[in-house]
């Protein structure tokens, strides 16, 4: 069960003035189960990938597998994959449309084609699941704040119950607090309900704390592929690309160059405490 | 399929028609609408053919781009032509069944008609292909000029237009975007019967108002923070003057008009 992209390009507006070739030659593989961050500059083509993973661009060429199977194959079922691998688009609240937070929520699984006891159970659990509480399931989505508003449509997503989760910039507009309850709670929805998650982003930070793998893009091209702590060693390079890496690798980074820690890798400020004690802890006994 | 939208579409390229003044080109196509409607005969339709096609060789845009814009209107063509093919009285009966009878003068009406209608598409298209929409609007609001001392609020309309066609793009791009979010929510947007296909449309059309509105609160503000306060006392930053090309170009317009009116009369 995965995703296997292979050499993937994608032109939008081909053949005129406007031509731009967003997707260059993209080969991945995504594991099931995974927890992965797809990080990029404006305009890197983050976007425009995660819109091939579930079916709605459709590449130039090359070839894209879900679960071993070629989605561009003409009798391949889209809206079936869409709903397997769920898509949350960058403001997600602005989708919004229904007259009750839970008619909102229920509008995939209905368009699943499950009855409305059975989508209505799946909405309930969704927006359990975000963290809403009871009393406003009733209430028009309008009202609420621009962090529930967002929890809703996530939750809409939610509950068709994918497989696969991408986020494409969960955090944008959101203030400090706000934007740790979101990433928490995506962290915890990979862990609980054990489905692959793809968190899109701009900032390093975002990402660091939460995900297992990280895919570094610019200009439509896979720049670096690995673990936080593979990609974070290569901070200079990411400058390069007007991307930085967590201030808590620079700050180890300078910590070892004055030859205080033995190890730089650490990606988190958790981490590196861990190992700025450690350092510490070693000399006092001596 | 959304993208294939034409209107206001600005085609960038470095050409004599893109220079031009865009108070010369509105009159420009003004003119050639009126030449379509007052030309007669063979002579007249040559005429106008090679203005056009000299026209559309001077302002380097591909033919393919204004051929588009007759995409959506195949149908009214197809029924004008046919229209006029079956229902224009004439002496010379080509060919009866029944009732239906084709003449001579509903041929030639039917071919002028589709040439008028195709024309008049292609040649507009020129306009707004080799002008940008704010060119456009700032040429019509000095054409207008004069009309302010009848109290036609000439700045407002001016600035309405060109607020809207900015905005085309942006709100195509954004029925793009919740199409995209909804399909991924297992939206239907192309089967179904009629009325379900209406219903299926909800999802689309109660966020595009939403953030349509939102966006008109958000420009108004700011165009308040910016202290604007309407046309009164506004000057421009690069404001209109005709230049030696422009009047040339009156000349040759003025030199087309007279050229299809003789042709009339032969």
């Amino acid at each position: 069960m995965s995703i296997i992209l292979d050499k993937v390009d994608y032109v939008y507006s081909a053949d005129s003035a406007y031509e731009i070739r967003a997707l260059n030659k993209i080969s991945l593989t995504i594991e099931d189960g995974a927890f992965i961050g797809i990080i990029g500059h404006t305009g890197s083509g983050k976007s425009t990938l995660i819109q091939h993973l579930n079916g709605l661009l459709k590449a130039t060429s090359g070839g894209i597998y879900f679960n071993g199977r070629d989605i561009y194959e003409p009798d391949y079922d889209l809206s079936r994959l869409r709903m397997q691998v769920g898509l949350v688009f960058q403001y997600p609240e602005h989708q919004l449309f229904a007259t009750t937070v839970f008619d909102d929520v229920c509008f995939g699984p209905m368009n699943q084609g499950l009855d409305k006891n059975e989508a209505g159970l799946r909405a309930f659990e969704a927006l359990k699941n975000v963290g809403m509480a009871e009393e406003v399931y009733y209430q028009s989505p309008f009202h609420l704040s621009g962090g529930q508003k967002r929890r809703v449509a996530i939750a809409g997503v939610l509950a068709m119950k994918p497989e696969v989760l991408i986020l494409d910039e969960p955090t944008a507009g959101l203030d400090p607090k706000g934007r740790d309850e979101i990433l928490d709670l995506i962290a915890d929805m990979h862990q609980k309900l054990g489905i692959t998650v793809i968190l899109v982003s701009h900032s390093m930070e975002d990402v660091a704390k939460y995900v297992q793998r990280i895919i570094v893009m610019n200009d439509g091209s896979v720049l670096y592929d690995g673990t936080p702590k593979e990609v974070f060693s290569h901070y200079r390079e990411l400058e390069a690309v007007s991307l930085a890496a967590p201030q808590v690798t620079y700050l180890m980074h300078e910590l070892r160059a004055a030859g205080i820690v033995a190890d730089d890798g650490a990606t988190t400020v958790e981490e590196a405490k861990e190992s700025i004690l450690k350092a510490f802890g070693r000399k006092g006994s001596v | 399929m959304i993208r294939d939208i034409t209107i206001g579409q600005y085609y960038p390229a470095d050409s004599v028609i893109h220079r031009l003044d865009p108070r010369v080109k509105l009159m420009g196509a003004l003119l050639y609408m009126v030449s379509l409607f007052l030309f007669q005969g063979l002579a007249g339709l040559l005429l106008i053919t090679v203005f056009l096609a000299a026209c559309i060789g001077l302002s380097k845009v591909p033919l393919s781009y204004m051929v588009r814009g007759l995409r959506a209107i195949v149908a009214l063509l197809v029924f004008t032509s046919v229209f006029h093919l079956f229902l224009t009285p004439g002496e010379h009966v080509l060919f009866r069944f029944g009732i239906v009878s084709i003449t001579m003068e509903g041929v030639a009406n039917a071919v002028f008609m589709l040439f008028r209608l195709i024309y008049l598409i292609v040649g507009t298209s020129i306009m707004t292909l080799a002008t940008t929409p704010n060119a456009l609007t700032d040429g019509l609001e000095k054409a207008l000029r004069p009309l302010e001392k009848i109290r036609v609020p000439v700045h407002a309309i001016a600035m309405m237009m060109s607020i809207a066609l900015r905005f085309i793009p942006i709100l195509i791009e954004e029925v793009d975007l919740i199409m995209k979010a909804q399909m991924a929510r297992g939206a239907d947007f192309e089967n179904g019967s009629l009325i379900k296909r209406v219903k299926n449309m909800i999802p689309l059309l109660v966020p595009l108002f939403v953030s349509a509105f939102r966006r008109a609160d958000d420009l108004a503000m700011a165009m308040e923070a910016r202290c604007y306060v309407g046309g009164a006392g506004r000057t421009k930053m690069k404001p209109l003057r005709y230049a030696k090309r422009d009047y040339v170009a009156y000349l040759i317009l003025a030199a087309y008009l007279a050229g299809v009116i003789a042709l009339r009369a032969v």
